[in-house]
């Protein structure tokens, strides 16, 4: 396969709204990771992306565009999932335990109650480059603006939070909004990503980008960075792969991010051997 | 002058239905200036205390009155605050606390920075500021907590058993470092200590705690106070 040969893969308009959306979500998803993996909280992507599950068979039963649909719900029941969390009663897995099982269920009635599992219920939980229309791609990189300049703007204030949350507390900062905001952007994230990665492996997005770049990161700023960069690489890489293999896109990309974290996790070795030899 | 003064400070926890009483109609004042050391057993409630202090737990009943803006209040927790393996420079984490202060941005202005180099400075702790926080030793890690603490130029600092697991020589250079920063900038300290040794060397107000307030007063009068035949 030659150079000019993926030139024209990508030259397919599905290809390049794929990529465009793609491109975005893999950008939001690596900057939110970084904070989700070191705040342990990596598993509210996986939580709300069921979630997702069940409000895209609703929007499929009622044959609206999931995006529309998706987005309130999504939000709201991460907002319900972060305030269950804070109470001291019940710890964040169970929150995420109960309502991602119970979304799934939910999701399942109303796709067997409508037109049973078919193919399309097949592309959202796996991924499917071909799901997004023109209106997808508009409201995708609306949400990716937003989560992207939030990030951004608050950069600082995300970094003492995951840093220190007491001392954050301490020094005045408003920990409860800054908890809300991350809930929120991994909503948003979740509902850009899902369609093309699939319900059941978005969460792969805002783990393995973060995961990889921590082995390498020798300061805060350049794991965002890194990671960034992994994953954006990576989803290329990926949906080349399964363009070519013809594989669910979001199955695609999860091989290619496992590949990538082997390959890093090779290399961290090697480093640290030789490393300790020259000391 | 008077910094904070506690008026019959009431603190609970709920445990299922039941209140559980940790501190108990405490009253004293901190005035400027002043190094004081909390002590007392596991369990009597010394770092909720400051706890109630900072704000970070509420307060069940009594008064807290604080004669200085809340951000003029700085924390210097226990050690392993700081998630292990966290990918931060020190750098990076010595800035942060300057966060909050300067206009309030969400930005680091040049002043923030400036902040930040002083506090490094005043910590030593210059020399590896672009190394990552946890590749430090333990007294490392501590000094650059402690510059994270006073990159404000706090008027209160507040510390939670700053030296567990530091030796003792590390230890007596830290506590140096602090009796620097409470005469030179004239910083009021209050600390949570289990280092008898240094509380008697350094403090000039001791509170011993077993959830109500068993003794306040001065180094001397504390050391009557344990003559007396009361264990701490």
């Amino acid at each position: 396969m030659n150079i000019n040969e993926i030139i024209s893969i990508l030259s397919y308009p599905f290809m390049s709204r794929a990529l465009i959306v793609g491109i975005l979500v893999s950008l939001c998803a690596s900057l939110l990771g970084v904070i989700l993996v070191l705040k342990r909280y990596s598993l509210i992507g996986h939580g709300l992306a069921d979630v997702g599950f069940a409000s895209l068979s609703l929007a499929m039963a009622i044959g609206v565009s999931p995006i529309y649909i998706s987005a309130p719900i999504v939000i709201f029941t991460s907002f319900i999932i972060m305030y269950v969390s804070q109470s001291k009663k019940i710890n964040g897995d169970v929150a995420i335990g109960v309502f991602s099982t119970a979304s799934l269920a939910f999701g399942v009635i109303i796709t067997s109650l409508s037109n049973g599992l078919n193919m399309d219920v097949y592309s959202y939980m796996f991924g499917s480059i071909l799901a997004m229309n023109k209106s997808d791609v508009t409201m995708s990189i609306v949400l990716s603006i937003v989560v992207i300049t939030l990030f951004v703007v608050f950069y600082n204030r995300l970094f003492i939070v995951t840093e220190d949350e007491n001392f954050a507390k301490a020094s005045g900062i408003n920990l409860t909004f800054y908890q809300f905001l991350i809930s929120f952007l991994t909503a948003l994230t979740v509902v850009i990503g899902m369609r093309m990665m699939g319900t059941l492996l978005i969460s792969s997005l805002i783990i393995f980008p973060a995961v990889i770049a921590k082995k390498f990161a020798m300061s805060f700023k350049s794991l965002v960075i890194l990671s960034a960069i992994v994953s954006i690489f990576c989803f290329i890489v990926g949906i080349l792969v399964s363009f070519i293999f013809n594989l669910p896109t979001g199955a695609g990309i999860v091989l290619v991010n496992i590949i990538t974290m082997f390959i890093s996790s090779l290399i961290n070795i090697i480093a640290n051997k030789l490393g300790s030899y020259r000391n | 002058m008077n910094l904070i003064k506690i008026n019959n400070l009431n603190v609970s926890y709920k445990v299922g239905y039941k209140n559980i009483s940790v501190l108990k109609n405490i009253s004293f004042q901190v005035n400027s200036g002043e190094y004081i050391c909390i002590v007392g057993n596991n369990g009597s409630g010394k770092s909720t205390l400051i706890k109630s202090l900072l704000g970070l737990v509420p307060v069940y009943k009594g008064q807290i009155l604080k004669n200085c803006q809340k951000d003029e209040i700085s924390y210097l927790p226990q050690s392993n605050s700081i998630p292990i393996n966290f990918p931060a420079t020190v750098e990076e984490i010595i800035l942060s606390g300057t966060q909050n202060t300067v206009r309030r941005l969400p930005f680091y202005t040049k002043e923030n920075k400036t902040l930040a180099q002083k506090a490094m400075e005043k910590a030593e702790v210059s020399k590896f500021s672009k190394r990552r926080f946890w590749e430090l030793s333990g007294g490392q890690q501590q000094r650059v907590l402690f510059a994270r603490a006073i990159a404000k130029n706090p008027k209160i600092l507040i510390l939670d058993e700053p030296c567990t697991g530091l030796d003792p020589v590390v230890s007596e250079s830290f506590y140096k470092l602090l009796i620097k920063t409470n005469s030179e900038q004239k910083t009021t300290i209050i600390m949570v200590s289990h280092d008898l040794h240094s509380v008697k060397k350094y403090a000039s107000k001791v509170l011993v705690l077993n959830k109500e307030l068993l003794f306040c007063g001065s180094v001397r009068d504390w050391d009557k106070y344990r003559n007396g035949g009361d264990t701490i």
